[in-house]
């Protein structure tokens, strides 16, 4: 409700160059062979991960709403995606028959009724947003009319997650049990072994993280966007004054929901697997903690949380595997006791020290004054 | 003032844990009055609003706006929609809102998901923005933010906030806790200014300040959930029932 202040102008041109470096002169460079395949599909996952991040960000740090659901809805997209990929591998699979070789492996001849219609991309498409849409909505109705908040909420949309994932474990589930799905061909035709296919994907991949952070940026601005910050800050005055905040809470949850699905669909071509380990509360933990090390309420914050932890998770995994976890949650610490605000507030926190080293002088005297 | 009933109170009970909170519980208010609550800790004025504004639902007894709106089966949202609007006893701001924003956030309008999206403020609402702030002496504020205002200037923001609502009626909890003796009686002073317009509902534990708001209006004395006696303040103040459980309560407490 308020004219774009610097801050947010700055930030604004930021992005833009960022997402231009990424949408345009990454993929030219891949493409010229300066920048590896290798690279390019790990930026990709990294730009999945910084949608996933986004969304806990529109939950926990703008509306106050720690879900920790949101790793169950992004392998809910994943899965949508996946059932799609497994049907075009075709007959190219291990037991060469027209059916995925899992049903095959559990006495199926013909393929089950719910995976027919997945042969169609756009019918996955849909079903990459309806399902997350769907579970979203009945999820969150339940749970906001009955007004549950804080750690209750966080507690059940983790038993929800939980329970998700042991489903999917099951093998009479018909989604590929523990294994989940891999070994992808195509994807709209085209090889997903191949440098273009992939190089298509990180820009599509680019370009949903450039649009989903373009309209909640906006939204932010508007009158949807200060309420969604006073729920946080105050639910009951905003229910006082005539709102009904579980329409907004609701709202907002099946956004982020489809945000995250989204990013699962996108992520599972550009990884090649699928399974239920990604549908786990621990998966949903990580993302917040993305969302807390890149500062929350700030929309960047998150990417770059999902990013840098990312790739620090690389490097460890490679020079210290047995270590990841305790450098993660050292990391979970060290933001919340000591950079409440994140990666992106230290700026302003190098802008203070400096001010105060330079006014130290002048600082004694103008703090006098107010005492006496 | 009239004869129309704004708010009907009829033998309301609520129980919590055993504890009768509110008992038989029956009030009325009119419409354009200033009425004072007052009462000894625990007697139930704060659940007294909470079952007004649903909050709370009673256990027995009916509770209506104006002469035939059922609020018990409604909840909070709808009740202020109705025009009830409440001031906490804390303050209750948007702290991380500017000043500006807390009041665009309680201006009377649409509530609704989409609505809100898309609203873009009228030049006429613009004005009333500056109005109310101006009444409520924040206007030199508007970008601070409420979280960084005095206790008392919460208050009044708080005000501010209730009146950009334009209720019919106006409950508010202890509106002077934590002011100075110049801004109580500017508050009473406005809320004194509001009556007529709006049908105000004060509840307070200040007596100087009751006696200023009261002037020659009623007030009601509450005490273990249900009236002790109404009347004008000097006759109340004078009530040797209302001033044994004021004064005496340390004698009368084992009874």
């Amino acid at each position: 409700m308020s004219s774009l202040s610097k801050r947010h102008k700055i930030e604004l041109i930021a992005v833009g160059l960022i997402a231009l470096f990424f949408i345009v002169i990454f993929p030219l460079l891949n493409a010229q062979g300066v920048v590896s395949n290798f690279t390019i599909n790990l930026w990709g996952k990294y730009l999945c991960y910084a949608l996933l991040a986004i969304s806990v960000d529109l939950l926990w740090g703008y509306t106050g709403l720690l879900s920790l659901g949101q790793a169950l809805f992004f392998s809910l997209g994943g899965y949508m995606m996946g059932m799609y990929l497994m049907r075009m591998i075709g007959d190219l699979g291990q037991y060469k028959t027209p059916i995925p070789d899992f049903l095959v492996f559990l006495g199926w001849t013909e393929l089950p009724k719910f995976w027919v219609p997945f042969a169609s991309f756009p019918f996955a498409a849909a079903m990459v947003m309806v399902v997350p849409g769907l579970l979203a909505l009945v999820f969150g109705f339940l749970a906001f009319r009955s007004r549950i908040k804080g750690v209750y909420f966080s507690i059940l949309t983790q038993a929800l997650t939980y329970g998700a994932s042991l489903m999917f474990f099951r093998n009479d589930m018909l989604m590929g049990g523990n294994n989940g799905f891999t070994d992808f061909k195509f994807i709209l035709g085209y090889d997903l072994r191949d440098a273009v296919t992939q190089r298509g994907l990180f820009i599509a991949t680019a370009v949903t993280l450039l649009v989903v952070y373009a309209v909640l940026r906006l939204l932010s601005y508007t009158k949807f966007g200060l309420v969604q910050r006073a729920i946080r800050d105050g639910e009951n005055r905003v229910l006082f004054s005539g709102y009904a905040t579980a329409h907004f809470k609701l709202f907002i949850f099946l956004v982020a929901a489809l945000i995250a699905a989204v990013a699962g669909a996108l992520y599972v071509p550009q990884v090649g697997i699928i399974n239920p380990s990604e549908m786990t509360p621990d998966k949903s933990l990580e993302a917040v903690v993305w969302c807390a090390v890149g500062g929350r309420a700030t929309l960047v914050g998150p990417i770059i949380g999902a990013i840098s932890v990312n790739a620090l998770k690389s490097w460890a995994s490679r020079a210290a595997p047995d270590y990841w976890l305790v450098i993660l949650g050292g990391l979970f610490v060290v933001v919340v006791l000591l950079l409440p605000g994140g990666i992106v507030s230290i700026p302003d926190r190098i802008k203070a020290l400096w001010q105060r080293l330079t006014k130290k002088s002048a600082a004694p005297a103008a703090d006098s004054k107010p005492s006496v | 003032m009239n004869n129309k009933y704004m708010l009907t109170v009829e033998d309301v009970s609520k129980t919590y844990d055993g504890f009768k909170a509110i008992t038989d519980l029956n009030f009325y208010l009119f419409e354009g009055e200033l009425r004072t609550v007052i009462g000894p800790n625990g007697a139930g004025k704060s659940t007294f609003f909470d079952l007004i504004t649903g909050r709370a639902k009673p256990d027995t007894g009916k509770i209506e706006f104006g002469m035939d709106t059922d609020l018990t089966t409604m909840n909070e949202y709808e009740i202020n929609r109705l025009g009830i609007g409440r001031k906490f006893q804390t303050p209750s701001v948007f702290t991380e809102h500017t000043v500006y924003n807390n009041i665009v956030l309680s201006l009377v309008g649409s509530r609704g998901v989409f609505a809100s999206i898309f609203k873009r403020l009228s030049s006429t609402e613009r004005d009333r923005i500056d109005e109310l702030l101006k009444l409520v002496r924040l206007d030199g504020k508007r970008d601070w933010k409420a979280g960084m205002l005095a206790h008392g200037e919460k208050q009044w923001l708080e005000i501010g906030m209730l009146l950009a609502q334009d209720p019919k009626v106006l409950l508010v909890d202890e509106p002077a806790a934590g002011m100075t003796d110049e801004e109580t009686h500017r508050t009473g002073e406005l809320l004194i200014s509001l009556a007529g317009k709006h049908s105000i509902i004060v509840i307070e534990h200040d007596m100087t300040f009751v006696k200023q708001i009261a002037r020659d209006g009623m007030v009601t004395v509450l005490h273990q959930g249900s009236v002790l006696c109404e009347g004008k303040f000097d006759a109340v103040q004078s009530n040797p029932k209302v001033r044994e459980v004021y004064l005496g309560r340390g004698k009368s407490g084992g009874k």
